[in-house]
């Protein structure tokens, strides 16, 4: 195959990828939102959870996005160095989002800052964001595409707090947002937590704590500690579907960290909606490709 | 039990009669209006091309699918709401304003859009997060589209539906705020679960 019908197979693999994405929840989440629909009692949780679950099967049958908010549209990128594409990758990924708005249909929603203008085709001044990663002596890319909706990205924030104020502070910092304005963000929530240095690098690594799949625990023991008790305290708080109250809170509670300085302890908080569209895709050197987050699907 | 169907236009009675946690449905106009409409109305004080005295607002941006081969024609593929505390700051203003009675959203709004709604008989309801094939599926059909140069999802949509719901009324025209008061709840029960695990994690050495 020549170069340029790589790049154009790549371009339709991602395209279709980030399309199928917006259509179908990935299979953590649909199994996580099935057993938190089992545990409702009260009425107004099992009508929004009925209507939720109304939703996911009219979408995947009328084969349209779950949600209107398609977000904007992140690559969480792991490259081998010795993936033969590696020089095409930017370049595809913004094709690629141009094709998967037009097929999907996805919503418009990259509006140029101070411009204010709405580019109308999910592309703009570096969007669709990119991430990367570079994974020696490897000769696969795997991609990790997110839908960063507006309501789940709205209660995202990061504070560096002076290290007195312990792990204490991360704790109460994270349920203050999340009764705050986590219960307008489409709850049930993931939330994703990061802890490090300086506020950047907390604020990315919670988002990249909402890429690991529900159930996983942080590789520290007390680190996995942590996130069960946040998780607990979260749940026994009964915010419910919507948040309109309930027997539980949320999905998942995930913790990233990096080493941090000794006079930091920076935290850093991301929320994912109930309608997590987060995927992952492994693409090999000769363009053969396996959805991993959702098995046995057909693009 | 029988659905409780909300019919437009939608009278003062017909809103006072409902409490917060009610569940609704609706019947005809409902248009679309977030940020950038409440901005053009009440911050710039453009006057609204659309008649909504009576009728229903949806704080969402929608995907909306021109239908080929006829021009200004529109078929609606997704629409669920969006957060409405984001238009917390004008809301008030644009009721009084506008003579909307149902504001339709997603979680809660604050306590000056709640005298909005004593003070002009109008009642804010969620459609529940995330749901925009099922709400989709109770469109009969788009009418039009104005301000379309906002872009899809700011623009102002005109609908009518059928059976649009559920609707959980949240803000009721007695001043009670649903939202607020589960938020209230929620900050109650936090602080034990905070005062617990903070037993736990003092590893600072």
């Amino acid at each position: 195959m020549d170069l340029q019908s790589q790049r154009e197979k790549l371009i339709d693999i991602v395209a279709r990828f980030t399309a199928y994405s917006s259509k179908h929840l990935p299979d953590d989440v649909s199994g996580k939102l099935a057993e938190l629909r089992g545990q409702e009692q009260s009425d107004v949780a099992k009508i929004i959870y009925d209507s939720m679950f109304q939703n996911l099967e009219m979408a995947s049958r009328l084969d349209r996005p779950t949600c209107q908010d398609t977000g904007i549209i992140q690559y969480f990128v792991q490259v081998g160095t010795r993936f033969p594409l590696i020089d095409e990758i930017e370049d595809c990924l913004r094709e690629a989002v141009l094709k998967a708005t037009v097929i999907g249909p996805l919503r418009h929603n990259a509006v140029e800052v101070f411009d204010e203008e709405n580019t109308g085709n999910n592309v703009g001044y570096r969007i669709p964001w990119i991430d990367w990663e570079v994974i020696p002596h490897s000769d696969e890319l795997k991609i990790y595409m997110y839908m960063a909706g507006g309501g789940c990205s709205l209660p995202g924030t990061a504070k560096v707090l002076m290290p007195l104020e312990g792990y204490e502070g991360i704790v109460k910092f994270v349920f203050d947002q999340v009764t705050s304005y986590g219960i307008n963000a489409c709850p049930p929530l993931l939330v994703g937590i990061g802890i490090a240095g300086s506020v950047e690098v907390a604020a990315k690594l919670s988002k990249k704590a909402l890429l690991r799949p529900i159930g996983t625990r942080n590789g520290n023991p007390i680190g996995a500690d942590l996130e069960q008790r946040i998780e607990d305290g979260l749940n026994a708080i009964g915010i419910g579907p919507g948040g309109l109250t309930g027997s539980k809170s949320v999905m998942g509670v995930h913790i990233e960290q990096a080493a941090r300085h000794p006079a930091t302890l920076a935290v850093g908080l991301s929320t994912g909606c109930w309608a997590h569209r987060r995927s992952l895709i492994r693409i090999d050197a000769d363009l053969g490709y396996e959805v991993l987050s959702h098995k046995g699907a057909t693009l | 039990m029988s659905k409780k169907i909300l019919t437009t236009p939608i009278s003062a009675q017909d809103v006072e009669t409902l409490s917060i946690g009610d569940i609704i449905y609706l019947n005809g106009y409902l248009i679309t209006g977030r940020d950038d409409v409440h901005q053009r109305v009440i911050k710039q004080g453009r006057a609204i091309p659309v008649d909504l005295t009576g009728k229903a607002i949806f704080h969402a941006g929608p995907i909306m699918q021109a239908v080929e081969g006829q021009p200004g024609k529109y078929k609606v593929i997704s629409i669920g709401p969006t957060t409405s505390m984001r238009m917390e700051k004008l809301e008030k203003e644009f009721i009084e304003k506008t003579g909307v009675r149902l504001i339709v959203g997603k979680g809660g709004m604050g306590e000056k859009t709640a005298s909005g709604c004593t003070l002009n008989k109008a009642i804010h309801a969620v459609f529940p997060g995330g749901c925009a094939v099922l709400a989709a599926e109770c469109v009969e059909e788009v009418e039009g589209v104005e301000w379309l140069d906002l872009g899809m999802p700011e623009a102002m949509w005109i609908m009518r539906v059928k059976e649009f719901g559920p609707l959980i009324v949240s803000i009721d025209t007695k001043g009670n705020n649903l939202f607020e008061k589960n938020k209230r709840g929620f900050n109650e029960k936090k602080i034990p679960e905070i005062e617990e695990i903070c037993r736990h994690v003092d590893y600072l050495k």
